[in-house]
């Protein structure tokens, strides 16, 4: 089980085929208290960089991206009801979605947990 | 409060810029200043504490200023040519709401006007306006007062707000002269033994005041405010949240030069005998308003489910005919819920009626709903 992280703060942790989606505990942070996730239809195709859901925080809305290509095979509805889950465990509880992957080579270009550290410190 | 664009040029600061950064505020510019828009516990926190005790916010970005004139009549005829409201029967220690109007009856910004419980300071009144607006509106005035009436700018002061339901059992104990003032009731005091002028007022629906200190005693202020254990620092996101929840416009966002005092909602704050005389920019369009009823409204909405409609959120009808614009709107945390107001055409305006709000090309259902909502606590 690997866990990559985009520029855009979402994280995908792989297991076998597949990936859960979420956004980071640094991203869950800087957007405050999440108040609203729309989250995709169980089905849907999505291309790597291409709208998977969005964040609402008491002050604005904010997309989350498909970090790699694949198809919604699961959604966190937990979400629905209680939004706030995503600040209280970003990593856990708090994830958005699950996509069956089309092209895992497309992990490649994520950044590693040690990396993506890195560069939250960087931007921080 | 209105928010500018971001520009090049270096953020301002207010006397409590260190108190903020001291505190662990997320920081952000707003309106050329470098303000707090959260403290490390977060808007909701903040908003919450600001509705069950005693919030302290700074907002000494605000522009203070004065018109001095010769006595009350004079400053305040001259005041009254460029707003709706009624200044020459303001009462001793009273403060007002009213707006900069332009000659088309828009709204050039909002502002709080009073008059000083001092008969020494006969001909002054005090004004608080807009910080991303401040410039814009003296020069206007300046442009347009008599001789014999000057605007004084007061940017040696800040401005403190102390909101809630504790607030006033807080400022009490540091001013005891302060427990039986009446909702926009103003006094010239010594807080925590600093002078201050205060004002029965805010901008969240809740009892408390707003303090004006000068700059150099604004510390001094906030310190002892905040030492009790009742007051927690508020910022500009909770602020925004608590003044949706109470139905307060926004300038820049629900009012604009574009909208009148009419179709804005504020009827109330334009008192009977400046209706009847006119005499203030726009008076022809706004007393046709008040008669014919304007052909656009500001209203509150309440989407159904969770998902905020937000700022420039299209207003439709139930079968897809567009009748207006969402001006503010996000999540309400007294609420629980996502509110919103913005403008729609008179004949969908009544309180009840079902409209879409589309989120993101979704149309969720909507109902104009009556506004404050969170109910107001002011101290009557």
């Amino acid at each position: 089980m690997t866990t990559r992280y985009t520029k855009d703060h979402e994280y995908i942790r792989v297991e076998g085929d597949s990936g859960v989606v979420g956004i980071s505990d640094y991203a869950q942070s800087a957007l405050g208290d999440v108040v609203f996730v729309e989250l995709p239809a169980v089905g849907k195709t999505l291309a790597k960089g291409a709208e998977a859901a969005v964040v609402e925080s008491v002050k604005a809305a904010s997309e989350v991206y498909a970090p790699v290509s694949g198809e919604v095979v699961e959604v966190n509805s937990v979400l629905e009801d209680a939004p706030g889950t995503v600040n209280e465990d970003a990593a856990g509880r708090g994830w958005f979605l699950k996509l069956r992957l089309t092209n895992p080579s497309e992990l490649d270009g994520l950044m590693t947990e040690e990396q993506y550290q890195e560069f939250v410190k960087s931007i921080s | 409060m209105a928010e500018q664009a971001h520009s090049d040029e270096p953020l301002l600061v207010t006397p409590l810029h260190a108190e903020h950064v001291s505190l662990g505020a997320r920081m952000v510019p707003f309106a050329g200043y470098d303000m707090p828009v959260q403290y490390p516990t977060g808007i909701m926190t903040e908003h919450n504490w600001t509705r069950e005790h005693a919030g302290l916010f700074d907002v000494s970005h605000m522009g203070q200023a004065l018109l001095v004139g010769p006595d009350h009549e004079t400053t305040a005829k001259a005041l009254e040519a460029l707003v709706p409201a009624d200044i020459v029967n303001l009462k001793p220690g009273q403060q007002r709401y009213s707006q900069l109007l332009s000659d088309d009856g828009g709204i050039l910004d909002d502002l709080m006007v009073t008059r000083s419980a001092d008969p020494a300071d006969d001909g002054k009144l005090i004004l608080v306006v807009n910080a991303s607006m401040k410039e814009a509106d003296y020069a206007h005035m300046q442009a347009r007062l008599p001789a014999n009436v000057k605007l004084v700018r007061a940017d040696d002061r800040a401005l403190l707000a102390i909101q809630g339901p504790k607030a006033a059992e807080v400022v009490a104990r540091l001013a005891p002269d302060t427990a039986d003032m009446a909702f926009m009731a103003v006094k010239a005091t010594k807080v925590a033994g600093l002078d201050v002028h205060l004002s029965r007022s805010g901008y969240t629906g809740e009892d408390g005041y707003e303090i004006s200190v000068k700059d150099k005693d604004a510390v001094a202020l906030w310190r002892a405010l905040l030492a009790d254990p009742e007051v927690k620092a508020i910022g500009l996101g909770a602020r925004d949240s608590l003044r949706l929840e109470a139905g307060l416009c926004l300038y820049g966002h629900d009012i604009d030069t574009t909208t009148s005092p009419i179709e804005g909602g504020l009827i109330w704050s334009i008192q009977k005998r400046r209706r009847e005389e006119g005499g203030f920019p726009g008076a022809a369009r706004i007393q046709r308003e008040i008669k014919e009823g304007a052909s656009r409204v500001r209203v509150g909405l309440k989407p159904e489910g969770r998902a905020p409609a937000r700022e420039g959120t299209v207003i439709t009808t139930p079968d897809g005919r567009e009748v207006g614009i969402v001006t503010s709107g996000g999540f309400g945390p007294t609420v629980n819920g996502p509110v919103a107001m913005g403008y729609v055409s008179k004949d969908v305006s009544a309180v009840g009626t079902d409209l879409h709000l589309v989120v993101r090309g979704k149309p969720i259902p909507a109902k104009v709903a009556a506004m404050p909502f969170a109910p107001h606590r002011y101290k009557r």
